[in-house]
């Protein structure tokens, strides 16, 4: 898909490099201050969940258009262990690793379109949009 | 074989120049010619050329040091690593076509040929990548340091008053200090009250904040006050989306709103000295 670029995740400080690919992407399409930081936050917490539980992982951001509506698309994909329970997983409070448990119910709330896609084993990918308004 | 090729490129020296260039301009991206102006691509060619003439008529040793000042100055000159290698190859196979197409390379000889172009081709490149490698991992050590000394230092400003300014990104190994410096100083300082300053902090997300949470909760447990400050509108914006929970906080949006409230706790103030004569 063109307009779209990766990057990949496999140390800590890969997740700076998307969170910065994530910052440039959102001014480029236009959005405000305080967007730019709900955006550069959820890309955070997925390149995180990539880095903590799957260990190396992608995450990819697009720009979009629907309905003459400019947008962005983060796409978090891994290939690890998968979620077991996904409705477990976006509930606030609660982490299998310790920490505070808002990562996804987090990206949820910052960005307007969510979708979760995991299976045991073979890995997770997640897809989260936000648009301007 | 050394002789012939050495004649070769030493009379065919400004055919090959503007056939390597002409070739090399192709190869390069943007990139590349965003640090490459044309005019220092064809003067530092024309060193290159002279390198590689010095390196089949000079002394080993001669050569060597010419190699190392030519690498050192590509260094600095900020070439891609790719660029200056591709270039190497791209030579060595032009003066390798060039004296094919002129039969001074036969059937028979160009064995021996090519092992005689390895021959120099090779510590070429190699004395490159070396001299580049060693220059970024000197770079990355010297960051590091760099890094480690402005990672988290806690400032002691009033009696019993310290402010910790955090700057840049905050990842498990700089997290792990921020709560070694903040215990360690508050003891050492006797602080009361302990600033945190995240105005530099580009993003909170959860990680972040817990760290920051673990530390307050460990200063509380010294017996000192944990102050958050320098929260941006759209970090607020963020932490509350997140559904991060600073209720335990005094926080603030500037630090010196924060000064002036852990001034309030030590019931202290700050006042303007009227001047007498």
């Amino acid at each position: 898909m063109e307009n779209q670029s990766c990057v990949l995740i496999q140390t800590e400080w890969d997740i700076v490099a998307a969170r910065q690919l994530g910052r440039n992407v959102a001014k480029e399409v236009g959005f405000g201050t305080v967007d730019q930081a709900r955006i550069t936050t959820a890309i955070s917490e997925l390149a995180r969940n990539i880095y903590i539980y799957a260990g190396e992982g992608q995450v990819c951001i697009e720009k979009i258009i629907k309905n003459g509506q400019a947008g962005l698309r983060i796409v978090a994909v891994d290939k690890g262990p998968g979620i077991p329970d996904i409705r477990l997983a976006m509930e606030d409070g609660y982490s299998t690793s310790g920490g505070l448990g808002a990562g996804l119910p987090g990206v949820k709330r910052l960005m307007d379109d969510f979708e979760i896609d995991s299976s045991l084993g073979s890995g997770t990918e997640i897809k989260a949009s936000k648009w301007i308004r | 074989m050394n002789k012939t090729i050495d004649n070769y490129i030493q009379t065919q020296r400004e055919e090959i120049l503007k056939k390597w260039i002409e070739k090399m301009k192709g190869k390069s991206d943007e990139r590349v010619l965003k640090v490459v102006s044309d005019q220092v691509f064809i003067s530092t060619s024309r060193e290159f050329m002279d390198l590689i003439i010095s390196n089949l008529k000079d002394s080993n040793e001669k050569y060597n040091e010419r190699l190392h000042e030519f690498a050192e100055k590509i260094v600095k000159l900020a070439w891609p690593l790719s660029f200056v290698t591709e270039g190497i190859h791209v030579f060595s196979r032009i003066v390798f076509e060039g004296m094919k197409a002129d039969n001074i390379i036969t059937e028979e000889n160009h064995l021996d040929a090519f092992y005689s172009l390895d021959h120099w081709i090779i510590p070429m490149t190699t004395e490159i990548v070396n001299i580049y490698s060693t220059t970024w991992e000197r770079t990355v050590s010297l960051q590091k340091i760099a890094l480690q000394e402005l990672s988290a230092p806690l400032i002691p400003v009033f009696d019993g008053v310290s402010v910790m300014p955090l700057i840049g990104a905050i990842d498990t190994e700089r997290a792990k200090q921020i709560m070694e410096n903040l215990l360690n100083g508050v003891v050492k300082n006797r602080s009361e009250v302990v600033l945190i300053d995240i105005t530099g902090v580009p993003v909170v997300d959860t990680m972040v904040a817990h760290h920051i949470i673990q530390a307050a909760d460990a200063v509380r447990l010294v017996g000192a006050k944990c102050m958050l400050v320098g929260i941006r509108p759209e970090i607020a914006q963020t932490i509350v989306n997140l559904g991060i929970n600073l209720n335990q906080f005094t926080t603030k949006n500037t630090l010196k709103k924060g000064m002036e409230a852990a001034l309030e706790i030590m019931k202290k103030k700050i006042i303007t000295v009227e001047e007498t004569e």
